[in-house]
């Protein structure tokens, strides 16, 4: 795979809990190195593709290729080799709140590698320091702020140099200030180490602060009713619901198609 | 490779050749910290994170101001100034060992803070009370039926199956000793007046303990979690009203019925033993036993029952309501509930047998 080949496509993929389909028919290509956007309204179905996308719920129909391996059909150990070179940070941070950020970022160092517990200490202190937490060691989740623990959790999912991070609203619960530095992150780590990032979000300015690509969800049709660019989107709305989403609603009028 | 020159108050650091954890650099150059550093990259041939991340601890203490870049790889450039970009501040990777006089100032005003709480609310637990006998507590006649199903009817097989369990082992005991007399026939009465005065309301409260105790803390532990509580107070409704109340009076309700249960079964469980193993005739049995039970013992049973039905709900509830806000906290706040449930209940049992002999119960 070059670096311009997808390094996720998904084909005709249906998702949903049992037998509910929340979305269907959606297939798409995320290049490697890009900032991907998963944008909708609430309860359209953003959440449970990322889901489907980590491999935490199974897909109803279709394919997920991530590089080379369907993630769908593969065996445990496939599986288990594509999540080890993916990270995720969630909603809240998801720290085991009985450790310190230092064990936290530490344990899958320890679960996966063979490193002595020194270097893992090394390696941990400059996850740390890349987001901004040298120091924090020793601090207990409890200890931080909401802000502090996305950035902990970020450097926890990128432990291990994964290729792909998936954020789950990273900006939901910080106030601007944050939510802007949490963008900037995003983008710095995105630039400096090349790693693909998919971002599922509501959140209009960090979508045009940092999405280079983007799909929208629609909750009625159930499927994929734009993709490209988000400033793109929003100069040439394809849709009345696009338009309203990027533009908060506030000149529906003018968008409508 | 790693090349280090000191020229008076520069280091200068020339990297070569492939760059990756295996690499090490020279201990006089670890910590330095007043020294300017000068990063040159001459032929590096490949680099991974993994040496960015010795590099970065190497020279930590170095602020971001003293240290230049030079031919260093883009992506390497880019990360070690992400994270230089704080200044570094010296973490302890373990806490510092509280004095002892310290810890146990501590641990008393700790002590004393919860004693107050635990008073505050079994006062707000109380004028609950009074407020339901006007009529004006608050919470859903739902919720109380679906809480009285749980601790009653879904407790029945357990209670049933522990003291029938109980009354055996009682029976086989008991039995032993007896038998050295030739008087195991009092098994019967041993049973009977063993189950009903007490040993019936002791495994009923300690299996609602542990099954109805930690499930109370467990469930406001996690509306504490998801600031169900918070919601609670915000829209003027009293957790201990909403919550607390229809808990108490589903265990206050439940307990006196299970208590009849667990004296039956363990009786039944004495019937067992004393039937198949001991000879003892069945009419013997029930003849014996129905001469040892007492309406007294049965009544000073229920109402040990009805104080561990208080304790147990009083004991769940403190625990939930007082829960952090994490998902260890929960934990805790059930484990605390049980020990704590089960610890004032023996001890109340001591209170009250006391009580009970100096009345000439």
């Amino acid at each position: 795979m070059t670096k311009q080949d997808p390094i996720i496509r998904v084909e005709n993929l249906s998702i949903g809990y049992e037998d509910k389909i929340i979305m269907k028919d959606l297939s798409f290509d995320i290049p490697r190195g890009d900032i991907f956007i998963i944008m909708g309204g609430s309860g359209c179905g953003k959440s449970t593709l990322l889901r489907t996308l980590t491999g935490l719920i199974a897909a109803h129909c279709g394919r997920i290729w991530i590089r080379d391996t369907d993630f769908i059909h593969a065996g445990p150990k496939e599986k288990l080799e594509i999540m080890q070179r993916s990270g995720i940070l969630y909603q809240g941070g998801a720290l085991f709140s009985s450790m310190t950020l230092a064990e936290n970022v530490a344990l899958p160092l320890q679960q996966y590698t063979s490193h002595t517990p020194d270097f893992i200490n090394q390696i941990v202190s400059f996850k740390l320091a890349l987001v901004g937490l040298a120091g924090y060691e020793a601090y207990y989740p409890s200890e931080i702020s909401g802000g502090m623990r996305k950035r902990a959790g970020l450097a926890r999912a990128l432990a291990l140099d994964p290729e792909i991070v998936y954020f789950d609203e990273p900006s939901a619960g910080l106030d601007p200030v944050s939510s802007k530095n949490l963008d900037d992150l995003i983008l710095e780590i995105n630039k400096t180490l090349g790693t693909t990032i998919i971002v599922v979000t509501h959140e209009l300015p960090s979508i045009f602060a940092i999405g280079k690509n983007s799909i929208f969800l629609d909750k009625t049709l159930q499927t994929i009713s734009a993709r490209g660019r988000p400033d793109e989107l929003l100069k040439n709305p394809p849709n009345r619901q696009v338009y309203e989403f990027l533009t908060r609603g506030e000149q529906h009028e003018k968008g409508t198609k | 490779m790693i090349d280090i020159q000191t020229k008076g108050e520069s280091v200068v650091c020339t990297l070569k050749g492939v760059l990756d954890g295996t690499a090490r650099f020279p201990a006089s150059v670890c910590g330095l910290r007043h020294k300017k550093l000068q990063l040159l990259g001459d032929g590096i041939e490949s680099w991974n994170t993994d040496f960015v991340a010795i590099l970065f601890n190497t020279f930590k203490h170095i602020p971001k101001e003293h240290i230049s870049y030079s031919q260093l790889p883009q992506g390497m450039e880019q990360l070690l100034r992400l994270a230089f970009q704080a200044p570094y501040k010296e973490t302890q990777m373990t806490r510092e060992k509280q004095p002892f006089l310290e810890w146990l100032g501590d641990r008393g005003i700790q002590v004393c803070r919860c004693v107050k709480k635990g008073c505050l609310f079994l006062c707000g637990c109380l004028f609950a009370w009074g407020r339901q006998l006007r009529g004006k507590a608050v919470y859903r006649s739902k919720d109380f039926w679906m809480i009285l199903a749980d601790c009653g009817p879904q407790s029945i097989l357990i209670v049933s199956l522990i003291s029938f369990m109980v009354g055996l082992i009682l029976a086989f005991v008991g039995a032993i000793q007896l038998k050295t007399f030739g008087a195991q026939i009092y098994v019967a009465s041993l049973v009977t007046i063993g189950m009903t005065r007490i040993m019936g309301a002791i495994m009923t409260g300690v299996i609602m303990a542990g099954r109805t105790g930690a499930s109370y803390a467990a469930t406001i532990g996690t509306m504490q979690v998801n600031e169900e509580l918070d919601a609670l107070q915000t829209m003027g409704i009293s957790r201990v009203d909403f919550l607390v109340l229809p808990r108490m009076n589903a265990l206050l309700l439940a307990m006196p019925i299970l208590i009849l249960l667990s004296d039956v079964m363990g009786i039944l469980g004495g019937c067992f033993v004393c039937v198949l193993f001991w000879e003892i005739p069945l009419a013997e049995y029930i003849k014996y036993a129905t001469n040892s039970f007492y309406l007294t013992n049965f009544l000073v049973g229920v109402f040990h029952g009805l104080v561990f039905g208080l304790i147990i709900a009083l004991c769940g509830c403190y625990f939930g309501v007082n829960c952090g806000r994490n998902a260890d906290s929960v934990g805790a706040a059930t484990t605390k509930a049980v020990v704590y449930a089960i610890v004032w209940m023996i001890v109340m049992t001591g209170v009250l047998t006391a009580l009970c002999e100096g009345l000439g119960i």
